[in-house]
C-alpha cells in the first residue's frame, strides 16, 4: 500500500515536471473540466422553471464534490459577461444530488443571468456546501417553517430529505401571491397527503404576517424547533417575539446577505490583518490612505499600470478613480483590487 | 520636457501644456470606451487562445516521441516553436500585464500565472510592468532600453566595449529568455559589489530564479527526451525542444527590439519625467513605442506587440481590442502632428539592427552636435507625480461616468 503510494506519488512528480510551469490539471482542464478535484465544478443536467422568475437548476458536480446537509448552502460561480461573480444558494433537494433554485433579484446580476441563460450542459464553478441552517441529528419531534419569498428553498431542501424522519410539521409560508409561491404545487399536495400543515399568505392581499399571528395561527408555537428563512425584518420580528417568551434556542435564522452594495462616496476600510480601520475619502486611492495609517502596502507605478498593489477585498465596495467603474464584492468573495487607483465607495474590506 | 529638446528637431515643440492634456482626455476617452465593453466576447478569446495553445503543446509533444523519424521532428518542433511562441507572448505577457484580471478566474490572473520561460513570474512583472513600463525610455531609468548592455541613444557616451554591441545583441537574441531572467536580476548590477552579492534579497531573487531554470531545463532537456527514449528518440526530441527555445527567443528578441528601437522612437532624459502628469506620461509612450504592420496572424503571434503604441498606452487593456483602437490612436497622431512609427517587420528589425550597430561606433555629424548642446533649465515647479489623477473636463469631474 505504502509503496504503491509512493509510487503514484513519484509517478505525478514526474508528470508535474513534463507540464512545469503549470500544473497537469491545467492540461486536463481543457478536454476533461469536471475530473479536476482541486477546482470544483459543475455541469448543468437539467433546467427547470418554477415560477415566472425563478428556476431550478440540477447539477453533476464534479470530483471531489462532498455531499450537504439539508439546509444547506452553496456558493455558485458563473461568468456574466466575461466576469466570473458568485453567489449562494440553498440546496433545494436531499443529499446525494445537488440542486439550487434561483430566484430573480432585482438587479441581482448573477439571478437574472441564471434564469435567462442556463442550459443543460454549461458548466458552472462550485464552493463546498457551507452552512448551519440544518435539522439536528435527533430530529425533533414537532417542528415549525417559518419562511417567505426565497426563504422556502432551504426549508424545502430539508422537507425533500427528513420529512419522513419528523412526525409533526407545521410550514407557514408567505409570498406576494398564490403564483410567486415557488414549490406551491409540492407544498400545497403535501398538505393534501397530511404530511404537513401548510399555511399560505399571500402579501399582495394579505399583508405580512406578525408574530401576533403567527402565535394564533400556530398555538403550541414554543413548544416547537421553528426554522425560519426570509426577508432580515421577518426575522427580526421573529427573533423578538422568541426572546420575549425566553425561548431564542428554539428558533434558527438564516439570513439571505443582501447582494446589492449601494456604492457611496469614501467609507470605512478595514485592512484585515493587521486589523488597522481608516475613514478614507472618496478621491483617495486605498494605497493612500493606508499608507498614512500606517500599513505596510505593496505597491509600484502608482498609477494602475504594473498591478504589484494588488489586493483581495473580501467584502464592500471601491470605485475606479479613472473611470469611475464600481467594483464589489460580497461576504465569501475575494476580489482583487488595484489599490493605487481605487477609492472606497462604502465601507471595505481588504485583506493585507 | 525631454532630450528631445536638444534634438534638432523637437517633434512636440508645436504642442502646448493644453494640448498635451486635451491629448490626454482624448485617450482617456477611448481607454474608458473600452473598459466599458469588455466582456463575454474577449473572455471567449482568450479562454481560446489558451485552450489552442495547450492542445498545440499537447500535440507536438506527442509527435515528438517519434521524433526519429524526420517528418515528425519536423512537425513536432514546428509546433511546438508555435505553441512556446503562443505561451510567451499573446498568453502570458499579457495575463501578467493583469489584462485579464478583469475576468476574476483566477487560473486566468496577473497575481497567480507563471510561465514557461526562465525569468520568473514575479520578478518579470516589477522589472517589465513596474519599470519598463512606468519608465519607458527614459534613459538610465528604463532599463529596457539596451537591457542595460547596449548604447542606445546618441546622448549616452561612446565607449570602445560598445564596439562588440552587435555580437552581445545576437547572442543575446539567442538565449533571450535568459537574458530577460539577468536582466530582472539585475545581475550585472548585483554581481558589481561584494555587498551587493551578498544581500539576503538578491540572494533569496538568485534562488528563484535557479529553481525556475531548473525545472525548465529538467522538463526541455532530460523529461521530455527520455519519454522519447521508448522509441530511440531522446536525442531528437531533446534537440527539437532546443531549437524550438532558440526559435521562441529569436522571435521573441525581434518582436522587442521593434517595439522600441526603430529609428523615429524617441528617447527621454531621467529629469524630465518629474512631476509629469497624465498627459505627458501618455504622450511619452506615444513617442517612445513602434508599431509592426503585419496580418492577424502576425499580431497574434507577437502577442499584439505589434500594436507596441496601443500597448503602452494601455498596458492593462485585453490585448484583442488593441487592434480596433489603432486607428483611433493613429488619427490622434496625426491630428497632433506627432509620428506615429510603424513598419512591417523585416524593416523594422533592420531598422533597429541597424541603430544597434550605428550606436556601436562613436557619434558622428549631427548627432554630435545636439549632444553637446547645453541642458534646458526646466521652468516647471515640480511636484509629486499623480499621473493616475486625469485632466478635468469643461464638463463634469473625470469620475463622475458611472
Ligand atoms: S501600484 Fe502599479 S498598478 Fe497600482
Amino acid at each position: 500500500m505504502a509503496v504503491n503510494q509512493t509510487l503514484r506519488s513519484g509517478a505525478w512528480r514526474v508528470v508535474e515536471l513534463l507540464t512545469t510551469p503549470l500544473v497537469p490539471t491545467d492540461y486536463l482542464d481543457v478536454v476533461a473540466p469536471l475530473r479536476n478535484a482541486r477546482v470544483l465544478r459543475a455541469r448543468i443536467v437539467a433546467v427547470r422553471p418554477e415560477t415566472r422568475d425563478s428556476v431550478t437548476l440540477v447539477l453533476r458536480p464534479g470530483r471531489g464534490w462532498r455531499p450537504h446537509e439539508p439546509g444547506q448552502y452553496v456558493r455558485i460561480g458563473v461568468d456574466v459577461d466575461g466576469v466570473r461573480l458568485w453567489r449562494a444558494y440553498s440546496v433545494t433537494c436531499a443529499p446525494g444530488g445537488l440542486s439550487v433554485t434561483v430566484n430573480a433579484v432585482r438587479d441581482g446580476a448573477v439571478s437574472n443571468h441564471l434564469i435567462r441563460n442556463a442550459r443543460a450542459g454549461m458548466i458552472v464553478h462550485l464552493d463546498h456546501p457551507a452552512g448551519d441552517f440544518t435539522l439536528p441529528a435527533t430530529r425533533p419531534g414537532r417542528v415549525l417553517f417559518v419562511t417567505a419569498g426565497s426563504g422556502i428553498t432551504p426549508v424545502m431542501g430539508m422537507l425533500r430529505s427528513a420529512l419522513h424522519e419528523l412526525s409533526d410539521v407545521v410550514v407557514v409560508h408567505s409570498a406576494p401571491e398564490r403564483d410567486a409561491v415557488v414549490f406551491g404545487d409540492e407544498l400545497r399536495t403535501l398538505a393534501a397527503d397530511g404530511r404537513i400543515r401548510l399555511i399560505e399568505r399571500h402579501t399582495r392581499t394579505g399583508g405580512r404576517i406578525t408574530p401576533a399571528e403567527l402565535a394564533e395561527l400556530v398555538p403550541d408555537l414554543f413548544e416547537r424547533h421553528t426554522w425560519a428563512c426570509g426577508p432580515n425584518e421577518m426575522l427580526d420580528d421573529l427573533g423578538a417575539h422568541w426572546a420575549r417568551a425566553g425561548a431564542e434556542e428554539l428558533l434558527h435564522v438564516e439570513r439571505f446577505r443582501p447582494t446589492v452594495i449601494a456604492a457611496g462616496d469614501g467609507g470605512k476600510v478595514t485592512f484585515g490583518r493587521s486589523g488597522t480601520v481608516v475613514q478614507a475619502a472618496g478621491d483617495v486611492p486605498i494605497l493612500e490612505a493606508g499608507e498614512a495609517a500606517g500599513v505596510l502596502m505593496p505597491s509600484g507605478c502608482r498609477m494602475g499600470i504594473c498591478f504589484s498593489c494588488v489586493l483581495p477585498m473580501t467584502e464592500g465596495a471601491v470605485r475606479d478613480l479613472r473611470d469611475g467603474s464600481i467594483t464589489t464584492a460580497v461576504e465569501g468573495d475575494n476580489v482583487k483590487v488595484q489599490t493605487c487607483v481605487s477609492a472606497a465607495a462604502g465601507p471595505c474590506h481588504l485583506d493585507v | 520636457m525631454t532630450t528631445l529638446q536638444r534634438k534638432s528637431v523637437n517633434p512636440i515643440a508645436h504642442l502646448s501644456a493644453d494640448d498635451i492634456e486635451a491629448i490626454g482626455r482624448e485617450l482617456d476617452a477611448i481607454r474608458d470606451e473600452i473598459v466599458a465593453s469588455r466582456g463575454e466576447r474577449d473572455a471567449a478569446y482568450i479562454r481560446r487562445v489558451i485552450s489552442v495553445q495547450r492542445r498545440l503543446e499537447l500535440g507536438s509533444r506527442a509527435v515528438l516521441l517519434f521524433s526519429l523519424f524526420p517528418p515528425a521532428w519536423l512537425i513536432g518542433t514546428a509546433g511546438l516553436s508555435v505553441a512556446k511562441i503562443l505561451e510567451n507572448m499573446e498568453i502570458g505577457h499579457n495575463v501578467m500585464h493583469g489584462q485579464w484580471d478583469w475576468m476574476r478566474d483566477p487560473k486566468i490572473h496577473s497575481t497567480t500565472w507563471e510561465w514557461d520561460n526562465a525569468s520568473p513570474a514575479e520578478q518579470w512583472k516589477h522589472s517589465h510592468n513596474e519599470l519598463h513600463h512606468t519608465y519607458t525610455n527614459v534613459v538610465g531609468k528604463d532599463n529596457d532600453l539596451g537591457y542595460g548592455i547596449m548604447r542606445v541613444d546618441e546622448q549616452q557616451p561612446w565607449h570602445p566595449v560598445y564596439l562588440g554591441q552587435p555580437l552581445w545583441n545576437f547572442v543575446n537574441a539567442c538565449f533571450f529568455e535568459y537574458g530577460i531572467a539577468a536582466y530582472d536580476l539585475e545581475l550585472g548590477r548585483n554581481l558589481k559589489s561584494k555587498k551587493r552579492r551578498r544581500s539576503p534579497e538578491f540572494r533569496a531573487r538568485l534562488k528563484q530564479v535557479r529553481r525556475k531554470i531548473g525545472k525548465q531545463m529538467l522538463k526541455d532537456y532530460v523529461v521530455h527526451p527520455a519519454l522519447s527514449a521508448a522509441t530511440g528518440s531522446f536525442l531528437h526530441t531533446l534537440a527539437a525542444n532546443a531549437v524550438a527555445n532558440l526559435v521562441r527567443n529569436l522571435w521573441t528578441h525581434s518582436v522587442i527590439m521593434c517595439g522600441h528601437f526603430p529609428n523615429g522612437v524617441e528617447t527621454f532624459e531621467r529629469n524630465s519625467i518629474e512631476g509629469e502628469t497624465r498627459g505627458e506620461w501618455y504622450l511619452r509612450q506615444m513617442l517612445g513605442s513602434a508599431n509592426i504592420d503585419g496580418n492577424r496572424l502576425m499580431h497574434i503571434m507577437t502577442g499584439n506587440l505589434s500594436y507596441q503604441i496601443e500597448h503602452h498606452l494601455f498596458p492593462d487593456l485585453p490585448s484583442n481590442r488593441y487592434q480596433e483602437i489603432a486607428p483611433k490612436i493613429r488619427d490622434l497622431f496625426d491630428r497632433y502632428g506627432l509620428n506615429y512609427v510603424s513598419g512591417p517587420m523585416p524593416k523594422q528589425v533592420g531598422s533597429a539592427w541597424a541603430k544597434v550597430f550605428r550606436l556601436s561606433l562613436p557619434n558622428r555629424g549631427a548627432a554630435k552636435i545636439a549632444a553637446a548642446a547645453p541642458r534646458p533649465v526646466s521652468g516647471r515647479k515640480q511636484q509629486p507625480a499623480t499621473r493616475w489623477q486625469r485632466p478635468a473636463t469643461d464638463s463634469a469631474p473625470a469620475h463622475a461616468g458611472s
